[in-house]
């Protein structure tokens, strides 16, 4: 299916339903958004746009934007507009020829402008029509309908494409058409250069749920918008959860009409998916796993997986608390050894997935799939004897110390199980004799205090004692990646000086 | 009448004889004969043979919203547009699917 018939369809079917904005005035109905993306879609063709480029904050700009596109027949690029300006610079370049949507900062950032980038504002955007084209062209499933810079950085910046077939395969098997309550609003907080962010948008609109915008995130405007709009459905990254969970307990604020939140993006510590457990007992907690270039998730724990985890005396089933679910039935995933072989429950390897939503491709690159469909994900893991999966991780960051490769996510969850620990990075340092050796950095619970002698004790006594850091900092936070990633890479290269000699 | 036609993941097909419109979700293994209210199916935007007629045989409605399985060939179709005539597949109705719907991750 192309976008322009999942939005066709669905506005057929709701026609006056409110599709995107707050109650009251100035919502936009699916028959209207329908008609702005028609619109705004007439105007990139009269100007002959061959992509839409977005770097701006999150508004309802962002679902008429990624429609406008695919009604002409362009992809939707959405950029972050934070990055620094060389970083942004070289994506801009690289996206054109474009017409780019842009936040008033941009211009001034590049008074020069950028090479074939013909920026506008956002209300110039969606104030704009065209005539209608001579002739409609042909939905092809098969052109691109988003492109994604991924967060890389170093070297030529790097996009994900995401055909219409790839996006609306996703959609199709996931999501239920018209599923949603006229009463069901969508809290959407995630940027929209984050997959999730464009998952937010198609999810919605074929269920028939509202779409609310949060402009920028912060926990307190979180939580307000959460309460006054009466929002049932919210997805956020982990760094957004804690906080989030925090101004919800400092507030006793309920969030009554929650049904829904889910969350992914990155690893969730236990401990905080369990504070929400407790906050928020009405709420359905949903933990999903994905990437950009598998179009959004690939595998879910449900909120009855999450209460019966919770509540399980076997230590098995508790642990599934830390898992990702069960992969999507439309999916197949598989855990891999370093040969390429299928490995069985319990084995540690690389996650492969396929299915018809796997794109894994990238704008100028030849496709990475395998001949038969698979992707590799980059991502280690294992699968439980009743098909849950655990994520622990980039491969990338897997320490391999002496030969034997250590997860950094199994020993900073043992870590941040400390009752002094509230945050911990794992890593591995360059290291003459072993290849390289365990560093942590940790982050204290305020008011607690714990040596790095208990701590790499800590780690001995409940994990083999070759998995116990040699080195241990303090710090008073951690680098995360805007969409929740804690960025060991950073750490590392920080820390990366030789071990002071005893 | 119409041939056997392979219904790719994604397409759009329209009944000839009422307002049933339907989305390929799952393809089938194999060509088809895609069929509602007793006549073959076209593709969205496509128009309808002149002289038609609903099959009483095939006219128990399809609902908007249900997914129709055929388990054998692989084939699931969700129906976008509701319509007087119920789908079938080289003269046998389709199954409707009892789908528990997965819980939101977005």
């Amino acid at each position: 299916m192309h976008l322009t018939s999942l939005l066709e369809i669905a506005a057929e079917a709701l026609g006056d339903r409110v599709a995107v904005g707050p109650q009251g005035d100035g919502a936009l109905t699916y028959e209207g958004l329908l008609q702005q993306a028609q619109a705004s879609g007439r105007s990139l063709q009269q100007r002959q746009a061959q992509r839409l480029v977005a770097v701006d904050i999150n508004s309802e700009a962002v679902p008429i934007g990624l429609f406008a596109a695919a009604s002409a027949g362009i992809p939707y690029v959405p950029v972050n507009y934070r990055l620094a300006d060389a970083q942004l610079r070289a994506i801009l370049e690289r996206a054109a020829p474009a017409v780019a949507v842009v936040d008033p900062s941009i211009p001034t950032r590049f008074p020069d402008g950028i090479p074939e980038l013909a920026m506008t504002s956002r209300e110039e955007f969606l104030g704009a029509d065209g005539p209608a084209p001579a002739e409609a062209g042909d939905a092809d499933l098969d052109e691109p309908a988003v492109l994604l810079f991924t967060s890389g950085t170093t070297g030529e910046p790097k996009a994900a494409v995401l055909r219409h077939r790839h996006l609306t395969s996703y959609v199709l098997e996931t999501v239920e058409f018209l599923g949603a309550d006229e009463a069901d609003a969508a809290l959407v907080s995630v940027p929209p250069y984050h997959i999730a962010g464009i998952a937010a948008v198609l999810s919605s609109v074929w269920s028939g749920r509202r779409l609310v915008y949060l402009p920028q995130f912060t926990p307190e405007a979180w939580v307000d918008l959460a309460a006054t709009e009466a929002i049932t459905h919210a997805m956020v990254v982990p760094t957004m959860l804690g906080r989030i969970l925090q101004v919800l307990e400092e507030r006793g604020e309920k969030l009554p009409a929650l049904q829904h939140l889910s969350y992914g993006g990155g690893r969730m510590p236990v401990a905080v998916v369990e504070q929400a457990l407790e906050l928020l007992p009405h709420v359905g907690l949903v933990n999903a796993y994905g990437l950009t270039e598998t179009s959004s998730t690939v595998a879910v724990l449900g909120p009855d997986d999450h209460r019966e985890a919770v509540g399980s005396a076997e230590p098995h089933v508790r642990l599934r608390l830390g898992s990702v679910g069960r992969p999507l039935p439309s999916l197949e995933v598989e855990v891999r050894g370093p040969a390429g072989e299928v490995l069985a429950p319990g084995d540690r390897g690389e996650i492969w997935v396929r299915g018809e939503q796997v794109s894994g491709e990238y704008l100028g690159r030849g496709p990475t799939l395998t001949a038969d469909g698979w992707l590799a994900t980059n991502d280690g893991g294992w699968l439980d004897s009743e098909g849950y999966l655990f994520v622990e991780g980039r491969l990338d960051d897997v320490i391999v110390r002496g030969g034997e490769n250590l997860s950094p996510g199994e020993i900073e969850d043992v870590l941040v199980a400390h009752p002094a620990v509230a945050d911990a990075a794992v890593f591995g340092l360059p290291d003459d004799e072993w290849g390289e050796s365990v560093a942590a950095v940790i982050v204290l619970v305020e008011g607690q205090q714990a040596g790095a002698d208990v701590l790499i004790e800590w780690v001995s006594q409940r994990l083999r004692s070759t998995r116990a850091p040699q080195r241990v900092e303090f710090r008073v936070e951690l680098p995360y990646s805007e969409t929740g990633k804690l960025l060991r890479r950073v750490l590392k290269a920080e820390l990366s000086s030789p071990l002071p000699q005893a | 009448m119409g041939g056997k036609v392979e219904l790719k993941p994604g397409t759009r097909w329209a009944s000839q004889v009422c307002d049933t419109e339907v989305v390929v979700v799952r393809a089938a293994g194999q060509a088809v004969s895609l069929e509602c209210g007793g006549q073959p199916m076209v593709a969205v935007g496509e128009p309808p043979a002149p002289g038609l007629e609903l099959d009483p045989a095939f006219s128990g409605g399809s609902l908007i919203g249900k997914r129709f399985t055929e388990p054998d060939l692989g084939l699931e179709l969700l129906v976008t547009k509701a319509g007087a005539g119920n789908l079938a597949v080289d003269g046998a109705a389709l199954a409707l699917k009892d789908a528990k719907p997965l819980p939101s991750s977005d």
